[in-house]
């Protein structure tokens, strides 16, 4: 590549940056992919401007992206992908930000060698190398934002999903909602275990019905459970057993031995009941016998 | 106490203590003709798989004197502990407390002297 070419880019971006950033905008905000319910055009504006004038200093230390001269741009488009990710924009609406750059800039790259075909394709390629290169930096950040919102809600469901309620003296349920695996399946041993001890419970009612699926990993997550329980001093019933899954644990050849399984979260709470040695009677049964 | 015999555990057990514990108990069961034997191991926060073998021993061997053996006060985390090391201890009574052990431990033997082994409790 020729260093009139090298040198070309940078001078170019100074002498038209007004002109480029008017088509620059102009094409984003007439691209499809432009989200006007999520960004107004002042926005598009602003952080156009902002770019191309970071660009402007960056691209005269050289155009490769590595070198410090570029930490402005990057932490630039580091910051919109991050906030676009956040926002909900799809990865190409996020993308096409620093590649609809190429269009206003290849028109003045071409205006501007129209005598020299050498000197346009080395000028162009030059361009679109370094474009692509900032535009799998967005790619990248836009991954890693959209990474870490689906961490910190995996981290929140684990969280909420695993509650410890007490149903009476005695008597604790853990309704569990969701898939189970290993990690789930250690929280809930570890709440459930820890409440029973805290409230001296000597029942405890595993409900299953927000339980989509039981495989023979899962039918083994929950037996641990039993018997940790058992281990403990508290009884286990497994109760909300869907038919389907009813079928799946017999066909699957899972052996849940002695523990005490319901249809409902209702008949194992009267089951837990008369193990305490209690009734329910209706008011009005009470008050005609006294 | 009574027909029963109490066992605390109160210091780390390590194999030695463990297998002395073992006949000790085995030696005090036939003295005192007991009808059962309660292990509380509420202070005892490390298990292994020595320990967890030797309680099933202990109420193998209290079964075969005659004698229920119920453990009590078990922290969740030696509960898990034994999970995870595949042993569950079956055949082994467990409750929350001493209090619910020595119930257990009533009902047990009434349940036995019945003949039923399925009284309401």
């Amino acid at each position: 590549m020729t260093d009139g070419a090298k040198s070309a880019l940078p001078s170019l971006i100074s002498r038209q940056e007004k002109e480029i950033l008017d088509d620059w905008v102009k094409l984003q905000l007439s691209s499809e992919t432009h989200r006007s319910d999520l960004v107004t055009e002042r926005d598009v504006r602003n952080e156009s401007q902002r770019f191309l004038e970071a660009m402007r200093t960056a691209i005269a230390g050289g155009s490769d992206i590595r070198t410090p001269e570029w930490n402005d741009v990057k932490s630039l488009l580091t910051e919109l992908s991050q906030s676009r990710a956040r926002q909900g924009f799809s990865p190409s609406e996020t993308a096409t930000f620093v590649l609809s750059l190429k269009q206003p800039l290849f028109a003045r790259i071409r205006t501007d060698f129209a005598k020299d075909p050498g000197a346009l394709a080395d000028a162009t390629w030059a361009a679109t190398t370094l474009l692509d290169k900032l535009g799998l930096l967005t790619m990248e950040v836009y991954q890693k934002g959209r990474e870490g919102v689906i961490q910190r809600q995996q981290e929140e469901l684990l969280e909420l999903s695993t509650p410890v309620v007490r149903l009476w003296d005695n008597v604790v349920a853990v309704p569990l909602i969701g898939t189970l695996d290993s990690a789930r399946t250690q929280v809930v041993m570890e709440n459930l275990l820890q409440e029973i001890v805290n409230l001296g419970a000597a029942i405890a009612i595993i409900d299953i019905t927000g339980v989509p699926t039981v495989d023979t990993l899962v039918a083994q997550h929950l037996l641990k459970a039993v018997a940790a329980a058992r281990l403990m001093g508290a009884d286990c019933i497994i109760s909300g057993i869907r038919p389907q899954i009813a079928q799946t644990i017999v066909h699957l050849g899972v052996d849940l031995g002695d523990v005490v399984t319901k249809a409902t979260l209702a008949d194992a709470f009267a089951l837990a009941l008369k193990r305490n040695g209690l009734t329910v009677t209706k008011v009005s049964a009470v008050s005609t016998a006294s | 106490m009574g027909r029963y015999l109490l066992v605390t555990i109160q210091v780390d057990m390590h194999d030695r203590l463990a297998m002395a514990l073992q006949d000790d108990l085995m030696e005090q069961i036939r003295r005192h003709k007991a009808e059962g034997v309660l292990i509380d191991i509420s202070a005892l926060d490390l298990v292994d798989s020595f320990i967890g073998r030797m309680l099933g021993n202990i109420a193998a061997m209290a079964r075969i004197l005659d004698a229920d053996t119920v453990v009590t006060g078990m922290r969740p985390a030696v509960a898990i502990t034994l999970v995870e090391l595949g042993l569950s201890l079956t055949g082994v009574r467990t409750a929350l407390n001493v209090e619910r052990g020595m119930e257990l431990l009533e009902t047990a033997r009434e349940e036995r002297e019945t003949g039923d082994g399925r009284s309401q409790g």
